[in-house]
């Protein structure tokens, strides 16, 4: 069934009883030529581009909960390419790219809204930094503005501007990030993914994987043994988890990370803000809700939820940048689980087990990264290649002295 | 969470810092045939459990001593914590 204004029009006048389930609900089949495991943005997507773009037909995404019950629905929704380094800029761009036809490519509403992402600074070290990175992104022929304090004042008035300890001196912006539906987004990629033939197979974990002469044949799971030419590992947060079963040790840590939705409020914010002077981002959900986040809560953890003092500093930096927020009251707060990696970059590769591949090591960027993450991983596992924007993301680059790592923090996954 | 400190009582974790693993305290000698590689696993690689988990935590707030922390990584909870300085002479270190 095609999605499109007129259908939604048609329901509605005949009471909504032509509506069908957007994906099927399979049992799975004894064997795929490849399995994906971990139905998140990440998961999906790769299954969606392996049937789109590379017209595989024997696939399967297995989903130890429900699709979207990770971090892809519950992240805080931003998107933007505004990298320094060589190794990720092209790559981010990639993904923006590929966000900008996303809609009409899966057909689905994803709400992708290019409301534009401005970075605030407060000295002018930061604002040389900004420079310096504005003019990377243009290498990369990427867009970006460096924007005055006036610039910013136009933009957003309510900010705190007389703030002595952090004065704002201007903002780095990209008009083309902004937001988009978390939801929809693993939505859209299931359906899609499901009408080419994916099976999406839910309540299904991977409890093992079955290693012959250092080759991977299959996935043990909770619903049987599942034989697969190549498996695919897109597990975010759960990747130590699940890596240890084939017996590797990973460059990543898992690590907490909390977000906050206020009550509604009427339009306010012009797009997404972070605070340059404090670990604080925020945007406005289309239904009026602020929505905002701040650091990890710094230790290895798995229980999709954070501690307070947390919660403390993430509000503690809202009301130094925008006092007003100190009105609105907080609806809903959560935590999930971050793939930290040593150097806030994430791995898409092969690994020394023959027809076993990784991808994660996302920390807390994950979300923009989708589109591009799945047209990669699906390149890497159809081609044996990886895709031209993610050569850099290779596991040996720790041993290759090869980091990507964009703030310059070394091994220490809570300071990325 | 509140960190049972060996010497001090029970202290609010918000008063240290969090560095990790604490296998970090065995750092491979750097004579070994096969130095190179046992740094790159020291140094980047993690067991990243989910469940018991012994930790570096540094108690910067307040004595500044090393702690190794016992916790859940699943729950939250803090099961132990010893001055890493016993943990790493118990393991033969001279300091
Ligand atoms: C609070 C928060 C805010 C964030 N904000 C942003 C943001 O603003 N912008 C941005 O770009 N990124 C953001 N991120 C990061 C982003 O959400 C993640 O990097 C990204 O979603 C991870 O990829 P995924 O969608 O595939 O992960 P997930 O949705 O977590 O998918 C992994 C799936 O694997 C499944 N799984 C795990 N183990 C098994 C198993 N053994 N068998 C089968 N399935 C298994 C899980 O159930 C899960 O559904 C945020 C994250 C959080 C938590």
């Amino acid at each position: 069934m095609r999605y499109s204004g007129f259908k939604v029009l048609k329901e509605a006048l005949t009471g909504h009883k032509g509506w069908t389930p957007a994906w099927r609900d399979p049992a799975p089949k004894p064997h795929y030529d490849i399995v994906v495991i971990g139905g998140g943005g990440h998961g999906l997507a790769t299954a969606y581009y392996l049937a789109k773009v590379f017209s595989k037909s024997s696939v399967a995404v297995l989903e130890k909960g429900w699709i979207g019950g990770g971090n892809v629905g519950r992240n805080t929704t931003i998107i933007r390419s505004n990298y320094l380094l060589d190794g990720n800029e092209p790559f981010y761009e990639f993904s923006m790219k590929l966000w900008e036809g996303l809609e009409q490519d899966f057909n689905f509403n994803a709400m992708v809204s290019q409301r534009g992402v401005l970075n605030l600074c407060h000295t002018d070290a930061q604002r040389d930094a900004f420079r310096r990175r504005a003019n990377a992104m243009r290498l990369n022929g990427v867009d970006s503005e460096l924007l005055d304090t006036e610039g910013v004042r136009k933009m957003a008035p309510f900010l705190n501007f007389e703030s002595a300890r952090f004065p704002i001196k201007g903002g780095l912006l990209q008009p083309r990030g902004g937001t988009v539906r978390h939801d929809a987004v693993a939505w859209g990629y299931a359906r899609g993914a499901d009408l080419r033939g994916v099976d999406i197979i839910q309540n299904c974990e991977v409890t093992g994987f079955r290693i012959e002469n250092g080759t991977c044949k299959g996935v043990e799971t909770t619903r049987g043994f599942i034989g697969a030419g190549k498996v695919g590992v897109a597990v975010a947060g759960s990747s130590g988890r699940v890596m240890a079963k084939a017996g590797m040790r990973l460059p990543i840590e898992s690590h907490v990370l909390q977000a906050f939705v206020s009550e509604g409020l009427k339009p306010i914010l012009p797009g997404v803000i972070t605070y340059g002077a404090g670990h604080f981002y925020v945007s406005q959900s289309d239904k009026g809700g602020l929505v905002f986040g701040g650091d990890i809560d710094g230790y290895n953890s798995y229980a999709q939820r954070g501690n307070l003092p947390v919660v403390e500093d993430v509000c503690e930096g809202g009301m130094s940048l925008m006092p007003m927020i100190g009105r609105a009251r907080l609806l809903r707060m959560w935590g999930g689980i971050m793939d930290m990696s040593m150097d806030g970059s994430p791995i898409i590769d092969k690994t020394d087990i023959d027809g076993l591949y990784f991808n994660g090591g996302w920390c807390y960027g994950g979300f923009k990264a989708t589109p591009a993450s799945g047209w990669a991983f699906a390149h890497l596992l159809a081609t044996g290649t990886p895709h031209e924007t993610a050569t850099a993301y290779r596991f040996d680059r720790f041993r290759k002295g090869l980091m990507i790592d964009e703030k310059g923090m070394g091994a220490q996954p809570n300071l990325h | 969470m509140i960190i049972p400190h060996p010497l001090l009582g029970p202290r609010d974790s918000q008063e240290f810092t969090y560095l990790g693993d604490a296998h970090l305290i065995e750092r491979p000698d750097w004579q070994a045939a096969d130095a190179q590689d046992q740094f790159h696993d020291y140094l980047y690689l993690r067991d990243n459990p989910a469940g018991v988990h012994r930790e570096l935590w540094f108690h910067e707030q307040g004595d500044r001593s090393w702690l190794v922390v016992t916790r859940n990584t699943v729950t939250h909870e803090i099961l132990s914590a010893e001055l890493a300085r016993d943990v790493a002479r118990a393991k033969g270190r001279s300091k």
